[in-house]
């Protein structure tokens, strides 16, 4: 039972010493034993390790030591570094690589006192929105073991929607966190551009990836918000913006707040379920005594083409890193050309060929400026679009994604209409703001739960998390627990 | 147009990625689709609208050219495919 509390919950429980940060650990890895089979959101896990930082952890409790996570088991997608542990990217050219740093984010959630442990499972590098392109078999989605998890964090949501751990990372780069969470019900948070340092994060897209945390409610991800945030000498792209207590602003008092309804995002792949949960979602916004009104974000219709020109064309250049050199798997050529193209001919995964190919293309000499530099030309147009709506209203709420979670295999081989899943999500990476999704129902049958995602404006955090609060607790939809694991 | 005209065996040259023919095949045809779609980006005026690389609003972010630690090379090798004597084995680059 203890695997499904929260951060928060558990916090109070090791203060006044009613739990150890050993036995928290141990109902996580019995979780995992009992239903990971069913779902596969972990690649790998060291329950040693584990249990090791979880008894050094309940030394430290006994000495009186406070930190704000100390204690609290917390699994990471398998793109950023954990040293001594493996890191594969979902793919198989990383061979048998063992990370030799731990990654900003992991270096902070240690210091915060945190049990770091497991490897989730994600698309291969991150690139797509079911897990179904993880090299090492799809993660399945805790609600219904035949449909998706949503990606490329599907192994970070899966795992928290099923209790197999307290709360996770994950990396966002057009809705991979986002989209995963509203898909198996639980809060995802993408960060502003910047928010975060990105140093061990295994990059695909520079000017889009960003780290954040899934987790069980709201105040949790303003708690680790707080842990992960800040300005860091390793990623010359983290802003030295002050970093507030995110969980102390999260008041409830929503009162004469400004939220923007997108007129553009009712669109026609729009699932009436879905529609239905987020006009129900703006309704109880307005009950709770925030002001609704339409606005414009006249670009989105472009959004998708511009995100798979950028996202292709940063990936096609971070990813020759990868040519069986420095690290992973290499099969020997005659010359090192034959070397990096069979080494990336076998290492890499379809999706992954697909975009390093598509984005060499978007990039190379005669085609540079009809698709790359137009591309950052509407990304422009996109970006200030929102920078406008954000004048006047404080977030903009949309749905998550335009249907709950889909069949595994309905969508592999169509790779146009995987990409259209990601519509809602997409605009927020290139716009560089921040996003949240929380849980906002469910469809009837079966059960598969519905997010609601709220937008706001660069650092707009504690305003965003103090509007999804609200709604949170004046809803308690994410209190629901799959059929899978309730009851454990 | 240029949908159409995608040499892909071309691309994946340039990319370093060896394809077997199966995969060409389908590539040409999936990225012809992808491709088709981004089209719509035509449609839109953008004279005079200045390009977004990223949304940070940093410049110039330098730090101090001092001496730091670094990886040790037995830490940097250590998931190297080949190695010997400190050193990354490659194949011959020059006779």
């Amino acid at each position: 039972m203890l695997n499904q509390l929260t951060i928060s919950e558990l916090a109070g429980k090791l203060l006044k010493r009613e739990v150890s940060a050993r036995e928290i650990t141990q109902s996580c890895l019995d979780q995992i034993a009992r239903v990971d089979g069913k779902i596969h959101a972990f690649l790998s896990h060291d329950a040693g390790d584990a249990l090791a930082q979880a008894e050094a952890a309940d030394k430290e409790i006994s000495g009186g030591v406070k930190k704000p996570l100390l204690g609290i088991p917390i699994a990471v997608k398998d793109v950023l570094a954990v040293k001594n542990q493996p890191l594969n990217c979902g793919s198989k050219i990383l061979g048998q690589f063992i990370s030799p740093y731990d990654a900003t984010a992991v270096e902070k959630l240690k210091a915060a006192g945190a049990i770091v442990f497991g490897r989730l499972n994600m698309d291969e590098f991150a690139m797509g929105s079911s897990t179904e392109n993880s090299a090492f078999g799809t993660t399945k989605n805790p609600w219904d073991t035949a449909r998706i998890p949503g990606g490329s964090s599907g192994g970070s949501a899966a795992a928290v929607a099923a209790d197999e751990c307290i709360a996770s990372l994950g990396s966002d780069t057009g809705g991979s966190i986002r989209q995963p969470a509203a898909l198996c019900g639980c809060v995802g948070l993408k960060p502003t551009y910047g928010r975060i340092s990105r140093y061990g994060l295994v990059a695909f897209a520079s000017s889009l990836d960003q780290i954040g945390p899934f987790t069980k409610d709201v105040r949790d991800a303003a708690t680790l918000l707080s842990v992960l945030s800040g300005a860091d000498p390793r990623d010359a792209t983290s802003v030295p913006v002050p970093v507030p207590d995110y969980a102390a602003a999260l008041d409830g008092n929503i009162k004469g707040l400004k939220l923007g309804l997108p007129r553009e995002y009712m669109i026609g792949g729009l699932d009436p379920e879905v529609k239905a949960a987020v006009d129900a979602a703006v309704k109880q916004y307005e009950k709770l005594g925030a002001e609704v009104v339409e606005i414009s974000l006249p670009h989105t219709d472009y959004a998708v083409a511009t995100y798979y020109i950028i996202a292709t064309a940063e990936a096609s250049a971070n990813l020759a890193r990868f040519d069986g050199i420095r690290y992973g798997a290499r099969i020997d050529g005659s010359d090192p050309i034959e070397l990096y193209a069979k080494t990336r001919g076998a290492g890499f995964g379809p999706e992954v060929k697909r975009r390093i190919i598509l984005g060499t293309y978007v990039l190379s000499s005669g085609y540079y400026d009809a698709y790359y530099l137009r591309a950052q030309k509407v990304r422009t147009l996109i970006r200030n679009d929102f920078l406008k709506a954000f004048e006047t209203v404080d977030a903009i709420v949309t749905p998550t994604t335009p249907t709950a979670a889909f069949k595994i295999g309905e969508k592999s081989d169509d790779p146009l209409q995987m990409y259209l899943s990601d519509i809602f999500t997409i605009s927020c990476n290139l716009a560089g703001i921040c996003g949240v999704s929380v849980p906002c129902g469910f469809t009837r049958s079966p059960k598969l739960p519905i997010g609601l995602q709220l937008l706001g404006p660069p650092f707009g955090e504690a305003r965003l998390l103090k509007l999804a609060q609200a709604y949170e607790q004046a809803t308690g939809w994410h209190r629901e627990k799959p059929p899978l694991t309730a009851g454990a | 147009m240029a949908a159409a005209e995608i040499d892909v065996k071309y691309v994946a040259h340039l990319a370093r990625v060896a394809l077997t023919p199966d995969e060409e095949k389908k590539l040409a045809a999936q990225l012809a689709g992808i491709l088709g779609y981004i089209e719509k980006l035509r449609e839109l005026d953008v004279t005079n609208v200045e390009p977004t690389a990223h949304a940070v609003p940093l410049v110039n972010v330098t730090r101090a050219d001092e001496l730091r630690p670094s990886l040790p090379y037995e830490e940097a090798l250590r998931n190297a495919p080949r190695q010997a004597n400190g050193l990354f084995i490659v194949p011959k680059i020059v006779e």
